[in-house]
């Protein structure tokens, strides 16, 4: 059986593309319903519907905790239980996450992941009448913006750090893709009247218990503005825990990016997954196209040096063990701040503060222990048992 | 509509959306309390950051961006 790790677009594409060579497959999704972040509570999204109506299986709020390449056994966690899964092949598309940049005041109330805001509200969170500022880089912004706006929040405006000055040949870039340049004016329509600042950052968030005001540098002069919520977003993280626990022969992982090429990453995974290359081959110079957009992106939007020094002593790098960055000084990578400050080892296990002191210090991330995730010892002694079997 | 109970309080739900739309929706600003007495709340809204954990039905370190609320579920932030 071929097993798919993501119920997002390239697992929902690999599980498509295995199931049309006429394998057995059967997906894993942590959340309670298929569509990953991006078609998050979006039933009647197409591929979505696809994937419901091939009647491939799903084990939905299944969270994989631990793996070995070489019984090729996967060990879940279930809200009421724990289960093992065996597999032949299996495709690793567990996606990405949002980056998160440390600087005062971001562990408030009321501070959210861009991407974060729009899947919570996604889910049926209310932001209607809620004043809004979205800061951070990246298309992903724009999407979000739109998204909450057509949801009725007031958008008071969203901060692009990158300059002006690479934002032009980036659109200009955009004409020559007329699928994408079609999504940029659906966006720009959706958010007009709304301020998009280039060179533009989050200095501070400020209030009492929660959220109130957001401190600005806009263009070189600091502002201070009112809202309700922040929703910031530094780029995307790929979730890599997994492909770095279960590398081996029989592991193929579908790369990520926006939905297009993850789309394509997946179906050429769940291709190869069924054996069958000359398909997965023929989709190399979609995929090629698709990578070269990822990259000129990574490009364009590539984070500006002011942002390394927006925390200060004071401030809250690991939230999980509330390590300020004063207590970071003087080590020298991430393994030394874990051993004398527990940096990077409380439940999240170093993925939020992890990419952060990457670009802070420039500190690899952290090697793989399983379990990847937060586990109960119920979950864990399932698979001791298992192992004796 | 379900109720739930949050730290004893009667919250209505709107029908199938996660603990953490529910609390966040009441306008409940501290899913947690940080090591260093901060309140905290959902970041990620999608599993990774564990900011949103919360007690369900007496089970520990649930996340609440990932549990749908269930008629009469209990929860204790």
């Amino acid at each position: 059986m071929i097993v798919v790790v993501g119920a997002g677009p390239a697992g929902i594409a690999a599980a498509l593309a295995a199931n049309e060579c006429g394998r057995a497959v059967t997906v894993i999704d942590e959340n309670p319903a298929p569509g990953g972040q991006i078609w998050r509570g979006d039933a009647d999204q197409r591929w979505v519907v696809r994937f419901r109506n091939s009647g491939i299986p799903l084990l939905a709020g299944a969270r994989v905790v631990w793996g070995d390449p070489v019984s090729r056994t996967l060990l879940l966690e279930l809200p009421d239980g724990a289960r093992q899964i065996e597999y032949e092949t299996l495709v690793i598309a567990t996606g990405s996450r949002e980056r998160f940049l440390p600087f005062p005041g971001w562990t408030l109330p009321g501070v959210f992941g861009a991407g974060g805001l729009q899947a919570l509200a996604k889910s049926g969170l209310p932001v209607q009448g809620k004043n809004i500022i979205v800061a951070g880089t990246g298309p992903l912004l724009l999407a979000v913006a739109a998204y909450l706006r057509g949801k009725g929040a007031n958008i008071r405006l969203i901060a692009e750090q990158t300059p002006a000055a690479s934002l032009w040949p980036f659109g200009w870039n955009l004409a020559k893709r007329p699928a994408k340049s079609l999504q940029g004016l659906r966006l720009a329509w959706d958010l007009a009247g709304v301020p998009y600042v280039p060179a533009s950052w989050v200095v501070s968030a400020n209030g009492e218990g929660r959220l109130q005001s957001v401190v600005l540098n806009r263009r070189g002069t600091v502002v201070t503005e009112e809202c309700d919520y922040l929703a910031i977003g530094f780029g995307l993280q790929p979730s890599t825990e997994l492909a770095t626990l279960l590398v081996g022969p029989d592991t193929l992982v579908a790369a990520t990016g926006d939905a297009e090429l993850a789309l394509l990453e997946g179906r050429a995974a769940g291709y190869r997954a069924a054996g069958n290359v000359p398909k997965a081959a023929a989709m190399d110079p979609d995929l090629r196209r698709a990578r070269a957009f990822a990259d000129e992106l990574d490009k364009t939007f590539a984070l500006r040096d002011e942002l390394r020094h927006l925390a200060d002593a004071d401030t809250i790098v690991c939230r999980c063990e509330d390590v300020p960055l004063g207590r970071l000084e003087g080590k020298d990578s991430f393994r030394d701040a874990k051993l004398h400050t527990r940096c990077g080892m409380g439940p999240c296990q170093g993925r939020i503060c992890g990419p952060a002191l990457n670009f802070l210090f420039g500190w690899p991330d952290t090697s793989q222990r399983p379990p990847i995730l937060p586990a109960r010892i119920g979950t864990l002694l399932a698979e001791d048992q298992g192992l004796r079997e | 509509m379900p109720e739930i109970r949050v730290d004893g309080m009667a919250v209505n739900a709107a029908e199938g959306v996660t603990v953490a739309i529910a609390l966040l929706s009441a306008g409940r600003n501290r899913f947690r309390t940080s090591l260093s007495g901060e309140p905290r709340a959902p970041l990620c809204g999608m599993g990774v950051c564990m900011e949103c954990r919360v007690t369900v039905d007496g089970q520990p370190h649930a996340l609440a961006c990932q549990v749908v609320v269930r008629e009469g579920m209990e929860v204790a932030t």
